[in-house]
């Protein structure tokens, strides 16, 4: 049974929303990791996931393109809707699953492989390109990314020579090159100096329009900065959820307001 | 003020400032003091006392701004740390105008005993505005201390009658003027008086929405009695 009432936090959210989750429990071996999250992540926004070490918000993002499954004990009960559809349900594709949902990871990870494959790589996987449309498809991806003026003149380069800032800016160009329409991001600015932190930040301002992004930080003043929603969580519970701009002026839970306020003991 | 931070300087430097408001709201609070005894007993001493507490007022409220703005660009603050730090800034703006209202009280006393009519006029009627003015600024200082929201709706309720005590007294003082022509530059000054003493009450006023914003996090100005009164229940 689809569980289709939406959760109260709903009331602060005008936009639709892209991810529905419902009834989430997921538990690594015996470790229960996330508690009946009940969530929607709405369209054309930037929704952040903030909460101390170890709370769940790195694994409610991992749930979200089941990148869970490469590890057998970790199982997720519940249902995780992207634009009603369950993913979680065991008929839906992978593959086809993580071209919709793209993933960045804290630490860049290029391919060992030139600037210009790094991008293209996987968008040979789900489309099959002419060599001046793949060309205009890795320019278009490194121009999203904010990275094309840097790189332009050295496309044939390895991935690895760029700093990490411009690594992490390769990584979303990739992420965005095979046009998902739900970009995931797990603490991409942790190892980045304030300059590429502030041009990934504007980056997902400037993605938004097109994609609906969900970022993990344990930075709150990033949070607070870029995102419009954010969700607060703690021991694998969803403390609140809601308007970025109320959590971060009068937060509705007391425990919400002692972690943003830096009362956490 | 209220459970602490995980960086302990932090609590120290709200300590600190907030130990200075509630100084500054102190100072004010003998400030209107000094003028409402100048008006009763018509004292140029109370009166010299006012303009002399003014200096230290104004140097307080630069010197709090100042601690203000340092720990916001500092440590960023958010939520209730983040009104706080709002309240106490609007708080010390209000503070140093009801200052500014003390000293033209003091001022408009000097000029009436200048002019000669101090026994004409009825300078006694004020005592009872002035000193429902002073209590209120007491009364929100306290509430401000203790984040009282039920007193700061009394103080707002008390701001009323204030307003009803300078209507009644504007009444009374163009009878005077009519009457007696002669009394008409006295009685202005005495208007004014009555004005300071007028504004004093809305500031304190606004120093009790403040109280609402910071514990509830409703901006209450501008709104009506029963919006307000729905906020704090």
């Amino acid at each position: 049974m689809p569980h289709s009432s939406a959760p109260p936090s709903a009331i602060e959210v005008r936009s639709t929303p892209k991810i529905s989750v419902r009834q989430l429990n997921f538990h690594y071996g015996k470790f229960h990791a996330l508690k009946n999250i009940d969530l929607d992540i709405p369209t054309h926004q930037v929704t952040a996931f903030i909460g101390p070490s170890g709370c769940g918000k790195s694994t409610l993002l991992r749930v979200f393109n089941r990148m869970f499954e490469l590890y057998p004990d970790q199982r997720a009960q519940g249902q995780v809707l992207l634009d009603g559809e369950d993913l979680l349900a065991r008929t839906h594709d992978v593959a086809l699953l993580r071209a919709k949902i793209g993933m960045v990871f804290q630490k860049p990870t290029p391919f060992p492989m030139s600037i210009y494959d790094n991008i293209a790589f996987g968008v040979r996987l789900f489309e099959r390109l002419s060599l001046a449309d793949m060309d205009e498809r890795v320019e278009w991806a490194l121009r999203k990314a904010a990275l094309w003026d840097e790189v332009k003149d050295k496309l044939e380069q390895s991935g690895a020579s760029l700093s990490g800032g411009q690594q992490q800016r390769l990584c979303i160009a990739r992420g965005i090159a095979v046009q998902p329409e739900v970009l995931l991001l797990d603490e991409p600015c942790s190892a980045l100096d304030p300059i590429s932190t502030a041009r990934i930040e504007e980056l997902m301002a400037e993605l938004k329009s097109e994609y609906t992004v969900v970022i993990v930080t344990h930075n709150m003043q990033q949070a607070a900065r870029c995102s419009d929603y954010t969700a607060y969580m703690y021991l694998g519970e969803l403390i609140e959820f809601g308007a970025t701009e109320r959590m971060f002026f009068k937060p509705r839970r007391k425990e919400t307001e002692d972690y943003i306020t830096g009362r956490f003991g | 003020m209220s459970d602490k931070h995980l960086s302990s300087q932090f609590d120290s430097e709200l300590n600190q400032v907030s130990a200075r408001v509630m100084e500054l709201g102190g100072l004010v609070e003998a400030q209107i003091r000094h003028a409402v005894e100048a008006l009763s007993q018509f004292s140029l001493n109370a009166a010299e006392q006012v303009a002399e507490l003014e200096r230290r007022v104004n140097a307080m409220e630069v010197e709090i701004d100042h601690q203000l703005t340092t720990i916001i660009a500092r440590r960023q603050p958010t939520a209730r740390d983040l009104r706080l730090l709002m309240a106490f800034s609007k708080a010390t703006a209000n503070l140093e105008r009801m200052g500014d209202e003390a000293t033209r009280m003091a001022r408009m006393v000097r000029s009436i005993i200048d002019s000669g009519a101090v026994r004409t006029l009825p300078s006694g009627e004020l005592h009872v505005a002035a000193e429902l003015a002073s209590g209120l600024l007491r009364k929100a200082l306290d509430a401000f201390a203790r984040l009282d929201t039920k007193a700061a709706l009394a103080i707002l309720k008390e701001d009323d009658r204030i307003d009803r005590e300078f209507d009644g007294f504007v009444r009374k003082l163009i009878t005077y003027m009519m009457e007696d022509p002669r009394t008409i530059s006295a009685s202005l000054d005495l208007l004014f008086l009555a004005k300071a003493i007028e504004r004093i009450g809305d500031h304190s006023k606004n120093v009790a929405e403040l109280i609402i914003y910071l514990v509830e996090g409703k901006d209450v100005r501008h709104t009506t009695m029963q919006d307000i009164e729905s906020v704090v229940q």
